[in-house]
């Protein structure tokens, strides 16, 4: 399964992305396109079904003289993608390159949201957790502790409620600072086990010089370990967009595209 | 039934267990485990469908429905 259209829409983004590109990302159901439509003060359908969002969305917003694109992305369980949507949610932030991803997250199920967000953390560092929801989650007598959630995971956490416009101002100046006033980031590194990390450690020199820095080379390491062919396309695909005369990984592409 | 090991498919109605292991490899493993499927996460059995396939659980907050031959892979043991 391929979705294609990807590289048209960076085209379009990049055409028109005013100062910043930031993606929306989260599970299906945590309020996304709610916190799209606050911020970008657009009316895109939100409703409670799945598969909503199907294409990327696009909005923009204005804060501190700074005109900031959103990209408001189908929601997607993991970045291990197996559906359409969730490919074109894992293809946009690592290819697209954003300035910044935030991870919107259901603050009643945090323990199975963490997930996609320490999956995007492996990516980039650029990553904003927003905790929405909260006004259901204090309904439900839950109570987080939003600080040590941010010490845990190196990264700004955010609560919102963004049906009520709550904590969205917060969420903008988290956003300027990260992107504007280089912020520095030090999300907490997943360690796999050692078989994993020396099995990194052997390619990932070799994959630094396949990626030369467009990519992170420890993910792209990981990914080959994993050996999923759809993703290994893409991580290649994307190489010879960015240099279209690089040999290594034109050779790369035919292997995988032989292998099938 | 308590302290045995057997597949999430044959969990009552109405009972919880951990999740021990998880036997598949692939995409349908990583389906399972970004669904919540990890060990020692707690799944609750919640009803079955009219044929008695699929299955829906409680894992991690949301409810889940699986066919038996996904829940047949996960292995559990009774925890309440």
């Amino acid at each position: 399964m391929q979705v294609t259209g990807l590289q048209e829409f960076l085209e379009r983004i990049e055409e028109n992305k005013g100062d910043a590109v930031i993606a929306l990302a989260g599970n299906p159901n945590t309020g996304k396109s709610t916190v799209f439509n606050s911020l970008t003060g657009l009316n895109q359908h939100t409703g409670n079904w799945p598969g909503k969002t199907v294409v990327f969305a696009k909005g923009s917003y204005r804060y501190k003289k700074k005109n900031i694109t959103l990209v408001d992305l189908p929601g997607a369980y993991s970045l291990l993608a197996n559906s359409a949507d969730e490919q074109v949610a894992r293809d946009f932030i690592c290819f697209g390159k954003p300035d910044a991803t935030v991870v919107v997250v259901d603050a009643t199920c945090l323990e199975r949201n963490l997930n996609l967000a320490l999956q995007v953390m492996e990516i980039t560092p650029q990553t904003i957790l927003c905790v929405n929801l909260i006004d259901e989650a204090k309904r439900k007598k839950m109570a987080i502790d939003f600080s040590k959630l941010a010490d845990l995971l190196g990264v700004p956490v955010i609560p919102t409620v963004a049906r009520d416009k709550v904590g969205l101002l917060d969420l903008k100046e988290s956003i300027h600072r990260v992107v504007f006033e280089k912020q520095l980031l030090q999300p907490r590194r997943i360690v796999y086990n050692k078989v994993i990390e020396s099995a990194i450690e052997k390619i990932q020199e070799e994959v630094e010089v396949l990626v030369h820095g467009s990519l992170n080379s420890r993910w792209v390491a990981l990914r080959l370990l994993d050996g999923d062919p759809t993703i290994i396309r893409e991580i290649f695909n994307h190489l010879q967009r960015m240099d279209p005369g690089d040999q290594q990984s034109k050779r790369a592409l035919k292997v995988v595209e032989d292998c099938g | 039934m308590l302290d045995q090991v057997f597949a999430l498919t044959y969990l009552p109605i109405g009972r919880k267990a951990q999740v021990i292991k998880v036997g598949t490899e692939g995409l349908i493993r990583n389906r399972l485990l970004d669904l919540g499927f990890v060990p020692s996460a707690i799944v609750e059995a919640i009803r079955k469908s009219p044929a008695g396939d699929p299955i829906a659980y409680r894992i991690r907050g949301a409810v889940i429905a699986l066919r038996s031959e996904e829940s047949r892979q996960i292995q559990v043991r009774v925890v309440d």
